[in-house]
């Protein structure tokens, strides 16, 4: 990525950010949209495995916005000389999505039932998910120039730079899928864990205090 | 379920007539802002651009105490088990709400919208007003949708005043956005411009989407 895509002609080696920038926000967003949908599996199944995966991938995609976000201002105070552009759409969209989920986490905290729980973070999920292509639709609309869509621009490209896209965009997706298995199977464990003890200690109430939390408990 | 719907937002509308909480709150708010907003931008006149955008977020902050409130009474006072109770179709209570926080977004700006040319607004307010409904109706039931389904989805949780605008504002930018483009050469000092469509028509599919939305996930809110 550092030495095989050619470097930019006006922006120099600063523009290498993309290769991390964007695959970053395409993943978190898909990410999001993902949660989404497995929020309606869960609503229609009514299987809390569903909400766990729904739950764990709007974290994570979360934990990459906060990447985003970081990754974008330090492009953007190399390339336009601002932390943060407010004429350029993209960015406020982006803001205003990682704003609406960063409520994600407080919802889920301050319900205790853990079946309401599931089912508030699931209509959540949903209403999020479907607001996140609304609002990159209306942008589109409002097209800038100054911020070239991702589209557009490794199509007018030279090939290394969309084949160097294409492997970061890969590789940001398996990552973000290994590390969606890692904390499900982190979540899995320690729910095995907590039933075992359980079951030595002789208390057979399912419903013993665990201690409130964000998570689903599976 | 034309008839509970009407049997809802009577009972809704009786409420508000017989308890008064809600409208003379956002009103009195809306009215106060105004004048926060007159020694916060040491401005005595705004137009233009910035006119809107004090008006619109006014009456955003406005709805969001509406919204806050919405459900509060039937929460407490076992409105949701009356409601679950009887064999009707639980989309009518959307329905209702929905209607119900309209007709306050209304009440409140037949109110907010003459003092706000009257406090703050350089041009007069009469050149503005037949395209200035439209705008404050399209505007009015994004909100109202949108307000329905976040107050159900608080009103659930423990820290239900926080939670409501920490939801309900970043859902509702793209309203204020549309709204106020399209409000700002209503306010142009030398006479209002023609109202820019676009921005009237992202209105529209906002309110039909989140309408929609609403309609598909509502159900699963009142399920106890």
């Amino acid at each position: 990525m550092l030495t095989y895509a050619p470097v930019d002609a006006d922006q120099g080696v600063i523009q290498k950010i993309f290769y991390v920038h964007v695959p970053l926000a395409i993943v978190a967003l898909g990410g999001f949209i993902a949660g989404g949908v497995m929020a309606i599996m869960y609503l229609r199944t009514r299987d809390r495995r569903w909400d766990m995966r729904s739950y764990v991938t709007i974290h994570l995609s979360i934990v990459l916005a906060v990447g985003v976000l970081i990754t974008g201002s330090i492009w953007a105070r190399a390339s336009w000389g601002h932390w943060f552009v407010w004429d350029e759409p993209m960015l406020v969209v982006f803001l205003i999505v990682f704003l609406l989920y960063a409520t994600y986490q407080p919802l889920r905290f301050s319900i205790e039932d853990p079946d309401k729980q599931a089912r508030y973070a699931s209509v959540f999920a949903i209403t999020a998910g479907a607001f996140v292509p609304l609002c990159f639709g209306a942008v589109r609309m409002a097209e800038s120039v100054t911020h070239p869509p991702t589209a557009t621009m490794t199509t007018s490209s030279p090939g290394t730079v969309t084949l160097t896209f294409l492997v970061a965009l890969t590789g940001m997706t398996l990552l973000f899928i290994t590390l969606c298995k890692y904390e499900m199977a982190s979540k899995n464990v320690s729910a095995t864990v907590r039933r075992l003890r359980r079951r030595l200690a002789g208390d057979d109430d399912q419903l013993s205090a665990t201690g409130r939390s964000a998570a689903p408990q599976l | 379920m034309r008839a509970t719907v009407a049997a809802l937002l009577g009972k809704e509308l009786a409420l508000e007539l017989r308890t008064r909480e809600s409208v003379p709150a956002m009103v009195l708010f809306a009215v106060t802002t105004y004048v926060i907003f007159h020694f916060g931008l040491d401005r005595n006149t705004v137009d233009g651009d910035l006119a809107a955008g004090v008006l619109w977020v006014t009456l955003l902050f406005a709805a969001i105490l509406g919204i806050n409130r919405l459900f509060v009474a039937d929460h407490e006072q076992g409105g949701f088990d009356g409601f679950l109770l009887a064999p009707v179709d639980r989309t009518a209570m959307l329905v209702a709400k929905a209607i119900a926080l309209l007709a306050f977004l209304g009440a409140v700006e037949l109110v907010a919208v003459p003092a706000f040319g009257l406090l703050l607004l350089g041009p007069s307010l009469g050149q503005a007003l037949p395209e200035l409904l439209v705008v404050l109706l399209a505007a009015d039931v994004g909100i109202a949708v949108v307000g329905t389904l976040v107050a159900a989805l608080a009103i659930q949780t423990r820290a239900r005043d926080l939670m409501v605008p920490l939801l309900a504002l970043p859902l509702l930018v793209p309203v204020v956005l549309g709204a106020s483009q399209a409000t700002a050469p209503l306010f142009e000092r030398g006479g209002a411009a023609a109202l820019p469509g676009d921005w009237l028509s992202l209105l529209a599919l906002y309110d039909l989407l989140f309408a929609l939305i609403a309609y598909a996930v509502f159900d699963f809110l009142l399920e106890d």
